[in-house]
C-alpha cells in the first residue's frame, strides 16, 4: 500500500500486513532506470521537463527518477512537490488528512510536467493533481509516471510510464517504495 | 479555567465546533498549527485559492465590531472556495430587536454549513451551537470568554519565529519549542478574551505563563488559571521570553478600574524604558488594535521583535486551517460505516 494510502488508513486505525514481496530493491532500480529512458525518448527537450512528486509516497520515487533523468541528459532537471489534500473530491468522506509540503517554484506554462506517484489505483489523486497543477500555469504536456499500476480505475486516467503492472483485488493492498514492492492486506489494529 | 471541568477534551477539531481553547488537547492544537503551515504556502502562490470547500456556505455574523478578525475570516473562507454570507448587524433586523435564536434560525433557513460569530455575550456561540447542531460554529470572540483563533495565531507566530531561530520548521518542531518557554501576559486581563485563549494555548503546548495586571484588572477567578500571578511588571521583564501585551479595553468600562491612563502606562505599560530591560531576543505580541502610548510605546511597537504584522498575516492561514478541519473533516470516532 502506498505511503499516501497509509496516511488515509492511519486515522481509521488499520495497518498494512505484507504477504509477499513482488519487486526487490534492484527490480525497482531497473524499472525506474527504464522509465527514465522512456521519458527522455518521448521528450526531446530536457530543459522543458519538470518532475513533480505527489506527497507523500511519490516523493522519494520522483526524486530518484529526477536524478536518473539528470544523469542521462546531463541537464539539471527541475523538481517540485505537490500535496493534493486540498483538491480531493472525497473531503468529508474521510477523517481529515494531514497535509504535507507543496513546493513548486516555477511557472509551469509551456513546460512538460512529469507527475510521479508510487501506486496508481482509482485515479482520484491524479485527478486532484491535474486540478492543482492548473494553479501554476498551463503546462504544454502533463505525463504520468507510476511505479505500480494496480488497476481499478474510477476515472478515465492512464499512466504514460509504468514500473510494473500488478493486477490486484480491492481487498489487497500494495506498499511500493524505493526499497521494493509488497502485496498484503489491511488489518484493523 | 481548568481543562477538564465540565467538558470533554477534543483530540482533533475535525468535524467539531471551535468554541474555546479549553476544549482542545495538545494534539488538536498542533494539528491546527501544522495544517496552517500548508496554508501559508497557499497564500504565497500567484493563485491564492484552493477548491477544498467549494459549495459550502460560511455565514459571518459579527454582532460586535471588528476589522481584522472579520476580514481575515472572510478572506480565509474565500481562499478555500466557500461562499460567504456576511450579516451587517447594524443594518439588519437585529436592530429591530430580533433575538439571537431567530436571527440564527433565519440564516440557517438559507442553508449554511458554518457560522463564524462574534458576540458581546460570553457563551453566545455555545448557545448557537445548541440551536443549530448540524452547523459548525466557530467562535470569533465572545464577550470576556474566549477568542480561540487569536490564541492559535499567537502561538503559531511564536512557533514560526522560534523555529526560524533554531533552523527548523514549525511542522518539524511540533510543540518542542514551547517546553520551558516563559510567557508574560500583561495588561487588562479582566476584560480580555484574548488573554484567556492565549493562556490556554501556551500552557497546553507546554509553556510557563505569568500574568501581570493591576489588582482591579485581574479576573475574579484568576486563582484557577494555570498561571502564576505577579503584580510588579518590572520584576518579570528579564524573566520573559515572550511578552504578550493586551489592549486596554476602554469600551468595556476600564475607566473606573484604573485611576488614569497615564498611571496605567507608568505601572503596566510596555514603555521604551521597560523594553530596554527585556532580553534582546524577547518577542512582543499584541492582538491589536493598539492604543499606542497607553499599553505599548509607539517605538516599541515598531521594533523587529514586535510581531504584530506577522500576527495579522498569520490570521488568514490559521483561520483557513480551522475552517478546513472543522468543515472538511469528519470526527473519526463517529464513523461506523467503514
Amino acid at each position: 500500500m502506498a505511503e499516501r494510502e497509509r496516511r488515509h488508513a492511519r486515522p481509521r486505525g488499520v495497518i498494512f500486513v505484507p504477504r509477499a514481496q513482488l519487486l526487490t530493491e534492484d527490480d525497482v532500480e531497473r524499472a525506474l532506470r527504464r522509465m527514465a529512458h522512456e521519458v527522455v525518448e518521448r521528450n526531446s527537450d530536457p530543459n522543458a521537463l519538470v518532475v513533480i512528486g505527489l506527497q507523500t509516497g511519490g516523493v522519494p520515487i520522483a526524486q530518484h527518477l529526477r536524478d536518473l533523468l539528470s544523469e542521462i541528459t546531463g541537464v539539471d532537471i527541475e523538481f517540485g512537490l505537490l500535496d493534493v489534500a486540498f483538491y480531493r473530491d472525497d473531503v468529508s468522506l474521510h477523517p481529515v488528512l494531514e497535509s504535507a509540503e507543496t513546493s513548486i517554484n516555477s511557472d509551469l506554462t509551456d513546460r512538460t510536467v512529469v507527475l510521479v506517484d508510487d501506486v496508481l489505483y482509482t485515479g482520484r489523486t491524479i485527478r486532484a493533481a491535474l486540478n492543482a497543477l492548473s494553479d501554476w500555469g498551463r503546462p504544454r504536456f502533463v505525463q504520468l509516471a507510476v511505479l505500480v499500476d494496480r488497476g481499478h480505475r474510477e476515472l478515465p486516467i492512464r499512466p504514460d510510464f509504468v514500473g510494473k503492472n500488478l493486477p490486484t483485488s480491492h481487498e489487497e493492498a500494495i506498499d511500493a517504495g524505493i526499497d521494493g514492492v509488497w502485496i498484503g492486506t489491511l488489518v484493523a489494529k | 479555567m481548568d481543562r477538564n471541568v465540565g467538558g470533554e477534551v477534543i483530540e482533533s477539531i475535525a468535524g467539531e465546533n471551535l468554541i474555546s481553547l479549553r476544549d482542545l488537547s495538545q494534539r488538536a492544537i498542533v494539528e491546527i498549527l501544522d495544517t496552517a503551515e500548508a496554508f501559508v504556502e497557499v497564500n504565497t502562490r500567484a493563485i491564492k485559492k484552493v477548491p477544498t470547500l467549494k459549495g459550502r456556505v460560511v455565514a459571518s455574523l459579527f454582532f460586535e465590531e471588528s476589522t481584522r478578525t472579520r476580514l481575515s475570516f472572510e478572506t480565509a473562507a474565500k481562499r478555500l472556495s466557500a461562499d460567504v454570507l456576511s450579516l451587517a448587524v447594524a443594518s439588519s433586523s437585529v436592530k429591530k430587536g430580533e433575538s439571537l435564536r431567530d436571527t440564527i434560525a433565519t440564516i440557517d433557513a438559507l442553508g449554511i454549513d458554518a457560522v463564524v460569530m462574534r458576540h458581546s455575550a460570553s457563551g453566545a456561540p455555545e448557545q448557537v451551537s445548541r440551536f443549530v447542531p448540524h452547523v459548525r460554529v466557530i467562535n470569533a470572540g465572545d464577550g470576556q470568554h474566549q477568542h480561540p483563533t487569536q490564541g492559535l495565531l499567537d502561538v503559531f507566530t511564536i512557533r514560526q519565529v522560534l523555529a526560524e531561530r533554531h533552523g527548523t520548521t514549525g511542522r518539524e518542531s511540533g510543540c518542542e519549542l514551547f517546553s520551558g518557554l516563559k510567557v508574560l501576559i500583561v495588561g487588562d486581563l479582566r476584560h480580555s478574551r484574548v488573554a484567556r485563549s492565549d493562556v490556554m494555548a501556551y500552557t497546553t503546548l507546554g509553556a510557563t505563563v505569568r500574568v501581570c495586571a493591576p489588582g482591579t484588572l485581574l479576573p475574579v477567578d484568576v486563582s484557577q488559571w494555570p498561571v502564576e500571578v505577579v503584580y510588579d511588571f518590572d520584576e518579570s521583564l528579564a524573566w520573559a521570553d515572550v511578552v504578550g501585551v493586551l489592549r486596554l479595553q476602554k469600551e468595556r468600562g476600564t475607566g473606573s478600574l484604573v485611576p488614569s491612563l497615564g498611571e496605567f502606562t507608568r505601572t503596566h505599560g510596555l514603555t521604551w524604558e521597560r523594553a530596554q530591560r527585556l532580553s534582546p531576543s524577547t518577542l512582543i505580541t499584541h492582538p491589536g488594535p493598539m492604543n499606542r502610548g497607553v499599553e505599548i510605546d509607539s517605538r516599541v511597537a515598531d521594533l523587529d521583535v514586535a510581531l504584530m504584522e506577522r500576527q495579522v498575516a498569520n490570521g488568514v492561514p490559521i483561520r483557513m486551517s480551522v475552517l478546513y478541519l472543522s468543515l472538511a473533516g469528519r470526527a473519526p470516532e463517529r464513523s461506523t460505516d467503514e
